[in-house]
């Protein structure tokens, strides 16, 4: 008796701590974001209320819709073409480098720069893209334009290139986990049943990686969801996203109610793309046990 | 969504021996492919550091000559040195906050089962997929409620809430692999449960924990979405570099960006490294 009494207060004192701050930091916080949500703006602050008009606003104001589906379809392409310079990068590392060692290092090369400096490796595209930039200054400096062209920067492909550039290292790592898992085994057999090495792939290796694919897909949709600082540096006129959006309602805009709905739109399309992909997974996932 | 997570068992996983090497897929388009996917990652790095030390105002080519000016002119810029320390000290603090609150949690997630365990530990981990705005914005709201004033404190309450899930996923990873028939023989052996604790399970933790502290450290040191909103008067350094770019590009940023670069490179190595089997005792 003594000693579960004893235990309960160990783990009370381990749980305590954490279990407080996701409290106070997490969920009274979304609790609170949740409840101005229904608020009424009044310039410059806000009064408590009921209501739906800050949601109905986002689908019936097309200045919102329009860029919540913008944001949409950036997203959409950056996954894309996240994974699809990922998966030959992971596939190469995983099937095609012997060395270990070598292997290891490259693996490392690859991974580090998803934690270097995001703003920064944002800002280089800038200085790259730019009509005074690197690329610019190549072609004229080459002969092969007569005079810088400000056609690389402020657009949507400045954006959907320079956020697949942040998130190719996010896709890399769990397809590379997923392709290491697969065991050599069902790729022999599917060889010695005389299935040719792209079957193979379609057939074996392909389904196999599916959760690694969806991992990464799942995180470089979400982070590209709601980012601001690539419209920012890179996006033009056209270029707002949801969370440029956002923030500007708790800046210059100061409309509360109106950015904490938009919010939880955004925190709502964020879990239900987790728990979808979660699903998805689980069903996907052979049983190799 | 297990499978992103742990770095370490994927490095681990790295240099397990492989005796077969996958279908033939034509290895040159294939190699070729993936060298300029690397091109590409590193290509904007090369070219923040080059410029760095161009003697030119504008980030153009052909090169000028090699010049510190732009590295003088960062480390006379008062407002920038300002930041620095202010980043600093921000991402020290948040880094404890996430390894004092951190490690209780995995050691939670690990071994003790209580009600709610699921939505604990989905909460804990959500960050990571979350998009910062959205902790910042909500953590913003928290903070209007009681009225607590911004600073670089409610920065690091912010940097706190959005990267303990790092920690967390670290070092539940290794508790996971660590072989629990020690602590028993510790047990065995008379040890009271925190001696066991101090010298069978934290040793073997070590490594994860540094690991993962390291890379909350860089983390919050370039964080922009939650500071953005957490800050009051007081600037970090990638919101100093946000705000000037607002002005336009100078070669200082480069400058003072590729040092940061630089660092983060080092100290991400380091981590990764810890957190490979390479960091396992």
């Amino acid at each position: 008796m003594r000693l579960a009494t004893r235990r309960r207060f160990t783990a009370a004192g381990i749980l305590g701590g954490p279990l407080a701050w996701t409290l106070v930091f997490m969920f009274v916080p979304y609790a609170i974001m949740f409840t101005y949500s229904f608020y009424t703006r009044q310039f410059p602050t806000m009064v408590p209320d009921f209501q739906f008009g800050n949601y109905l606003a986002l689908f019936a104001d097309p200045q919102y819709y329009q860029v919540l589906l913008r944001t949409i379809k950036i997203a959409v392409l950056v996954t894309i073409a996240a994974v699809a310079l990922a998966y030959p990068l992971a596939y190469f590392l995983v099937f095609k480098v012997a060395s270990a060692r070598l292997r290891t290092a490259l693996y490392v090369a690859v991974i580090v720069p998803l934690w270097v400096s995001y703003l920064l490796r944002a800002y280089t595209w800038k200085t790259i893209l730019g009509s005074e930039g690197v690329l610019n200054s190549f072609l004229v400096w080459t002969g092969i334009l007569d005079q810088p062209t400000d056609l690389f920067l402020y657009n949507q492909f400045a954006m959907v290139l320079t956020l697949t550039y942040i998130f190719v290292p996010f896709c890399v790592m769990p397809i590379y986990a997923s392709l290491e898992k697969i065991p050599a085994s069902l790729k022999e057999a599917s060889k010695d049943l005389g299935v040719g090495p792209f079957r193979t792939f379609l057939a074996v290796t392909l389904p196999l990686s599916v959760p690694g694919i969806l991992a990464g897909a799942t995180f470089t949709f979400s982070l590209t969801m709601g980012d601001f600082v690539a419209p920012f540096l890179v996006g033009g006129a056209d270029g707002a996203l949801i969370a440029t959006v956002v923030q500007s309602q708790f800046g210059t805009a100061l409309n509360w109610p109106l950015g904490s709905a938009l919010s939880m739109v955004m925190l709502f399309i964020v879990l239900t793309i987790i728990t979808l992909s979660d699903r998805l997974e689980r069903a996907g996932r052979l049983d190799l046990g | 969504m297990a499978v992103t997570t742990d770095i370490g068992v994927m490095a681990s996983a790295a240099t397990a021996r492989r005796p077969w090497r996958g279908p033939r897929l034509s290895a040159g388009a294939l190699g070729a492919a993936a060298a300029c996917v690397a091109a590409f990652l590193y290509l904007p790095i090369v070219v923040l550091i080059v410029f760095s030390f161009n003697d030119n105002v504008v980030t153009t080519l052909p090169l000028k000559e090699f010049t510190w000016r732009w590295y003088e002119s960062a480390f006379a810029n008062e407002d920038l040195l300002r930041a620095l320390w202010n980043s600093l000290y921000v991402a020290a603090a948040a880094t404890l906050i996430c390894v004092a609150f951190g490690v209780p949690a995995a050691i939670a997630l690990d071994r003790i089962d209580f009600p709610g365990k699921t939505i604990f530990r989905r909460a804990v981990l959500l960050p990571l997929v979350l998009p910062g705005l959205i902790t910042g914005i909500s953590m913003l709201n928290l903070f209007r409620v009681l009225g607590l004033n911004l600073s670089l404190e409610t920065v690091i309450l912010g940097h706190g809430t959005a990267l303990i899930s790092v920690v967390v996923t670290q070092v539940f990873a290794r508790l996971q692999r660590f072989n629990r028939r020690l602590e028993e023989a510790s047990n065995d052996l008379g040890a009271r449960p925190l001696q066991t604790f101090w010298y069978v399970t934290l040793p073997n933790i070590k490594t994860a924990i540094i690991g993962s502290a390291l890379i909350s450290f860089t983390l919050s040191f370039d964080e922009i979405p939650v500071t953005f909103f957490l800050t009051g008067r007081e600037n970090t350094l990638p919101m100093y570099i946000y705000s000037t770019l607002r002005r336009g590009i100078t070669p200082e940023i480069n400058a003072i960006g590729t040092i940061i670069v630089v660092a983060s490179l080092v100290v991400i190595f380091v981590s990764v490294l810890m957190l490979s089997d390479k960091g396992e005792r």
